[in-house]
């Protein structure tokens, strides 16, 4: 059966009251995960806003096991707890990194991407606000083209930024998916699917930043909703290979309603210097992307 | 039989080993269960033949190529959260990239077992031993044990292990690059039923269970602050009060431990340093590591010459043996300690150490410091006898105090 917000399990594991901005996606995003895992979980944590919603010693939000990590070391504390767990003899639990995309696009790549290449088991999750939110919004390796930040504070980015997805993808792991906090039953899904898998298993989940990005906090579900309406975000999944549209994206590719990118950007401060060329060039990236996705797609 | 190690030799009386076949014997005694190491000279070859272990089956650990020294540490002390006995080795450069994971995991006092074989740092690029390395990371919250020979090797890894479990403070065991590393000599490797009597199953103080979710190093403010329940719990400040607490406290441990082990084993190590003719000696040779051996022979050469010299070899850096050291110096009048390593712009750091040690004691004795062996430079029991007779003369001549260090080398 479907899950659906109805039949969906009502126990919490992250707790009311924690320390996020107010229309935190990744909030809303980590509730769903945690549902998905059922509590059977243990949970490693870089440097990130996700130790600020961890809360502050010795108070917690959350109620699964965690362990917080130095910033580049998420995939490599992930790796030791599964060994410690299989050394041990114990079965049966999840082992959840989770980091933001600084810890993943950039500090954390090198022990990510081994990770991988060692093909060890552990599903690991970069939720992506495209920024170092947590400092102060400075520009990572997710920044987009054109977009305001701490230490992009007047021009604005000048480079897009990388396809952490397609990246880990390469590193021949048995699932990678995208996702998005706008999109809390597909996350949902998604992260019951990777449970079952063994190996690294990757899931990368848009999570749009109120005060980062600068849009009125009650708009969070919109822009991530904005984001895959006109395809800065794609909704899929690659299963041993198998690419599949999911989603929003799938019904956005049959009906072939793409929404112009502009209509998304428009809506954030972050966004308010970036020029027409600048614009364009993201489109015609958005539209290259898009149409490489329907090509591999084998459910439209 | 391709991947027969040829260094390992069975003898009657014990084996011939090299230190880091040494090592791999200590640690596979140890019953480790993860071990994660990056390749580095010149301590690969103990994690080459951990593998060699582990494949053959002989020790049933996890075995994790990490690529890097960071990461290395990272899957250990993770591993150790769940539970588990882990393992790490790694020298000079590996060691100076664990450095953020040193602080953590002495933060998060897990008894994880490190050896560090002793490399110069680069730039520029040397690959030979001196203690730059181990020395650079002594205030990152770890017991420090250098060792003289290999049998010290093998044995400082076992106690290494009870010491770490005991005080839940991790443990780096040094040895010297090459000079030990690299150097065979006889080792009595102990019966694995033994080391099973000794060294019990390790019970981690935490464990990351679902089935009693908590959170481990949340961020910490400085002030105690209330939990749920309204009871006070330890700030930053506390939690740091008490990881200096369990190093000030390890001595007691540490010797009881050495005293098990020479109970069982036939050689004690109930010290902190090892003392060469200390009780009536007025000049003492301070060295660390393998120095420590040719200081022994220097003095002999002293003894020849009618002076009184005893030599302290410190085993234990950190943490450090303060009252042990006025009382082992407590009838010299000249201390000459050799050291390794430099602090620059000040000396090196086992002379500041010693001073730190004799201030405000009785021991009023001359401090002289000699820098030498720095990237594998030969030192040579004869340059140690020179360095302690310009010492004594110059003491003669009524020059008390020198202001740095002297060096052992062509400027």
């Amino acid at each position: 059966m479907k899950t659906n917000a109805v039949n969906m399990t009502e126990k919490e594991y992250l707790l009311p009251g924690n320390r996020t901005c107010p229309g935190c996606a990744l909030s809303l995003a980590y509730r769903h995960i945690l549902k998905a895992l059922e509590g059977r979980v243990i949970v490693t944590v870089p440097a990130s806003c996700l130790t600020v919603l961890h809360g502050m010693y010795p108070v917690t939000s959350v109620n699964v096991p965690c362990v917080n990590t130095p910033f580049p070391s998420t995939a490599a504390s992930a790796t030791g707890l599964v060994a410690g767990l299989k050394a041990l003899g114990k079965e049966g639990v999840t082992v959840l990194a989770i980091a933001g995309d600084g810890g993943t696009h950039d500090i954390g790549i090198q022990a990510l991407s081994a990770a991988a290449e060692r093909q060890n088991d552990f599903l690991y999750i970069c939720y992506d606000n495209e920024g170092y939110m947590n400092t102060g919004n400075q520009r990572s390796g997710s920044t987009p083209l054109g977009a305001i930040s701490g230490t992009t504070p007047i021009l604005g980015k000048q480079q897009n930024q990388k396809d952490i997805t397609a990246i880990m993808e390469a590193h021949g792991i048995p699932y990678v998916a995208t996702a998005n906090a706008s999109y809390p039953l597909d996350l949902y899904e998604k992260v019951r699917k990777a449970k079952t898998i063994r190996g690294t298993r990757f899931i990368h989940v848009f999570t749009p930043c109120s005060p980062g990005w600068a849009f009125p906090f009650s708009n969070t579900i919109k822009i991530g909703k904005l984001a895959v309406e006109t395809g800065w975000v794609i909704l899929y999944e690659v299963e041993d290979g198998i690419f599949r549209l999911t989603s929003a994206s799938e019904s956005i590719a049959k009906r072939d309603n793409l929404r112009p990118l502009r209509e998304y950007l428009m809506e954030q401060g972050r966004f308010k210097n970036i020029t027409e060329e600048q614009i364009n060039e993201l489109q015609g990236w958005v539209n290259t992307r898009w149409k490489r996705c329907l090509d591999r797609a084998v459910n439209l | 039989m391709i991947f027969v190690s040829k260094k390992i030799a069975k003898k009657a009386s014990g084996w011939i080993l090299d230190g880091n076949h040494a090592a791999a014997q200590g640690i596979k005694l140890s019953r480790v269960q993860v071990i994660a190491a990056y390749p580095i000279t010149p301590q690969s070859p103990v994690t080459e033949t951990l593998s060699e272990f582990v494949e053959r089956g002989e020790l049933d650990a996890e075995y994790i190529a990490v690529e890097s020294e960071h990461s290395a540490l990272a899957v250990c002390t993770s591993a150790s959260i769940v539970g588990a006995r882990t393992f790490t080795a790694t020298s000079a450069h590996g060691l100076a990239y664990m450095h953020e994971m040193l602080h953590w995991a002495a933060g998060s006092r897990l008894p994880v077992v490190l050896v560090c074989v002793n490399r110069a740092m680069g730039a520029p690029w040397n690959v030979l031993n001196d203690q730059q390395d181990s020395i650079s990371q002594r205030d990152t919250g770890w017991i420090q044990i250098y060792t003289r020979n290999n049998q010290e090797i093998i044995d400082s890894i076992i106690q290494a292990y009870k010491i770490a479990e005991s005080v839940y403070v991790p443990v780096m065991v040094c040895y010297d690059g090459y000079v030990l590393s690299h150097t065979e000599m006889p080792v009595d490797v102990p019966a694995q039923k033994d080391v099973d009597r000794f060294l019990p199953p390790y019970r981690p103080h935490t464990i990351l269970d679902p089935a009693n979710p908590k959170n481990y190093n949340l961020v910490t403010l400085a002030n105690p602050r209330v939990n749920a329940e309204g009871v006070l719990c330890h700030g930053y400040m506390e939690l740091r009060y008490l990881l200096q607490e369990a190093l000030q406290n390890s001595r007691e441990t540490i010797i009881r431990v050495g005293q098990e082990f020479g109970e069982l084993f036939g050689r004690s190590y109930a010290n902190m340093f090892w003392e060469n003719r200390l009780d009536d000696a007025d000049v003492v040779i301070v060295a660390m590591g393998s120095l420590a051996m040719e200081a022994i022979v220097a003095a002999d050469m002293l003894r020849e010459a009618g002076h009184k010299v005893g030599v302290l070899g410190l085993r234990v850096f950190r943490p450090f043996p303060k009252a042990d050291v006025i009382k082992a110096l407590k009838k010299s009048r000249l201390v000459v300690v050799f050291d390794k390593n430099i602090s620059y712009g000040l000396e090196g750091a086992t002379c500041s150490e010693i001073k730190s040690a004799l201030y405000g004691s009785s021991v009023s004795a001359v401090v002289r410091n000699f820098i030498v062996g720095l990237g594998g430079r030969d030192v040579k029991a004869r340059e140690l006898v020179d360095a302690v007779n310009k010492s004594l003369l110059s003491v003669k001549e009524g020059d008390l105090n020198k202001e740095y260090p002297e060096w052992i080398c062509d400027i």
